[in-house]
């Protein structure tokens, strides 16, 4: 009996084998230093279709790239006695440091509301768990807010059409990372979507890091504060000490 | 050139800031004062958030206030008992200005406190600078009239040089108690805390006016003063907000030293009274400007604040 469910199972396991997602980056890790500027980070791959047969009709391809998940707590600033200061606020326990996403459409075409929500494609779909007791349409409104904050510094960005896919099997794109990103531990996800549905998903991991001197400054100054001090004060002092000397000597 | 600011987290370009550092430094050099008043808001304006901004602009002041404290100690014009006694209560009020620096931050207000000290304190010196200028200038036109020259009133307030405890500072030519510097001291320090300011242009006319303090002595001890007490204030905001950015300092230092050279140059072309009026008038330039600045809708209403 087993004998004979075994060649069955193989039969359909073959004929049902999942389309593969292969992808790669230009760099898996981002380097800080003194001249950075900000990067390109090219994501791009293949896909790999069970027994290789390529279907005719396009796919959609959807690359997010996010950063490091923290808590933000957003103020909104309101006219008090002539002058603007901070009053409401609210608290979001997980936005990412960086969100992008690309697209080969604009998101309402790939798929519908739901599929996007639970895959968070699309800077709207982002679960950002707000935690306040304040009516639905004021906690909107912050997180209206949050989200142009993060969007005019470069740090939440939707491209659509920016994925290019090529004979329907190489597909790649061009994220744009600003130079205010945070550091931390990054992923790529690129997820295959055919007929509004999800068919094939894959995650690459990218670590942005400081390196070099400005690593070891702001290692320093995190973990070894009193040194880092001390060493600020040294070295603000060594600095005018020098300069008086030139000076003196002019 | 673009260089990347290791604690702001931001890319800055490093012309800019070593200009900025150029033209505070010109305009220190000129009126003789540590320019932290203007450096502090105008990183602001750049876009430096205003905890970095505060905290390694008192970095820079040190840096700042060594050569001419060095020049002032070689001429003998520093009262060391004099300036340990306003370090010790300058420490002291750095201390407490950190405690209510960090009090604003967690109230999420101390974008706006610093904005609003700002332009309170530089309203009130600015307009008490200017009428001291101007009532200069007056004296001035009545003594060339041919008036006789009018005696200072008092040489210092008996109120405070009465306190308990009269002591000699031979330097100052005093003979007064150390509360009063002492106080004097801490409320300057928790200034450099809060606004990142080397305070000497508060400290200097108070010693003349407050303490009486001899004119030779005051710029020096001044400086003295403000080396210690900004030093005490990096290390404060070094371990408790995490937020001297030393890159940033040294950008401005660089300039800083090297407008001061233009400006002490300047200077020396320009009549003195004339000077303390056109420093009057920038010191409330600078208050009009933050003013001005808080009243002005935000380009974004809304503020992210990582806890």
């Amino acid at each position: 009996m087993r004998l004979l469910l075994l060649p069955l199972l193989w039969g359909l396991l073959t004929a049902v084998a999942p389309t593969v997602l292969i992808t790669d980056l230009s760099q898996g890790r981002i380097d800080i230093n003194t001249r950075f500027k900000g990067a390109d980070l090219l994501v791009f791959g293949a896909i790999q279709y069970p027994a290789g047969a390529v279907p005719d009709t396009p796919a959609d391809i959807a690359i997010v790239v996010r950063g490091p998940v923290a808590p933000i707590t957003v103020r909104e600033k309101q006219r008090v006695a002539g002058i603007w200061i901070n009053t409401d606020s609210v608290r979001f326990e997980s936005v990412p440091g960086f969100y992008a996403v690309a697209t080969t459409r604009p998101i309402e075409e790939l798929a519908d509301d739901r599929t996007t929500a639970i895959y968070e494609i699309g800077v709207r779909n982002l679960q950002l768990s707000p935690v306040s007791t304040a009516p639905a349409a004021e906690i909107g409104r912050f997180e209206a807010g949050l989200i142009k904050v993060k969007r005019e510094a470069g740090l939440f960005a939707e491209a659509p059409g920016a994925v290019v896919v090529t004979r329907n099997v190489l597909y790649r794109a061009r994220i744009v990372i600003p130079a205010a990103v945070p550091v931390g531990d990054y992923a790529a996800e690129i997820h295959l979507i055919r007929k509004g549905r999800v068919i094939a998903s894959s995650t690459t991991p990218i670590v942005i890091g400081k390196s070099g001197f400005e690593r070891w400054i702001y290692v320093m100054a995190q973990e070894q504060s009193l040194v880092y001090g001390i060493a600020a004060v040294v070295a603000a002092l060594a600095a005018g000490g020098i300069a008086s000397a030139v000076t003196r000597r002019q | 050139m673009d260089i990347y600011l290791p604690i702001a987290e931001m890319s800055v370009n490093a012309a800019v800031i070593i200009l900025l550092g150029g033209v505070v430094g010109f305009l220190s050099g000129m009126f003789g004062v540590g320019g932290g008043f203007l450096t502090t808001p105008l990183l602001i304006f750049y876009g430096i958030p205003p905890v970095i901004a505060v905290a390694s602009s008192a970095s820079q002041i040190t840096g700042a206030s060594v050569s001419g404290a060095l020049a002032y100690w070689r001429r003998g014009q520093v009262d060391l008992k004099m300036g340990g006694v306003l370090v010790v209560g300058g420490v002291a009020g750095a201390g407490i200005g950190q405690i209510i620096f960090r009090a604003l931050q967690k109230l999420g207000q101390i974008d706006v406190a610093i904005n609003i000290i700002y332009v309170v304190f530089l309203g009130v010196v600015g307009a008490l600078m200017l009428r001291e200028a101007l009532a200069e200038r007056r004296t001035a036109r009545q003594v060339a009239a041919g008036a006789a020259k009018p005696a200072r009133l008092r040489r210092h307030v008996p109120l405070i040089a009465g306190l308990p405890g009269r002591t000699r500072f031979y330097k100052s030519g005093l003979y007064i108690s150390p509360l009063g510097p002492l106080l004097l001291g801490a409320l300057v320090g928790m200034f450099t805390a809060i606004m990142g300011i080397g305070g000497g242009f508060i400290m200097v006319p108070a010693m003349i006016y407050l303490l009486g303090m001899s004119a030779s002595a005051v710029v020096g001890t001044s400086l003295f003063q403000i080396i210690f007490v900004t030093a005490a204030t990096t290390l404060l905001h070094a371990t408790s907000s995490k937020s001297v950015d030393i890159v940033l300092a040294l950008l401005l230092l660089a300039g800083g030293v090297a407008g001061a050279q233009f400006g002490v140059r300047a200077a020396q072309r320009m009549q003195a009274e004339r000077l303390r009026l056109a420093l009057a008038l920038l010191v409330l330039a600078v208050a009009a400007g933050l003013l001005f600045g808080l009243t002005v809708r935000p380009q974004s209403l809304f503020t992210l604040y990582t806890p």
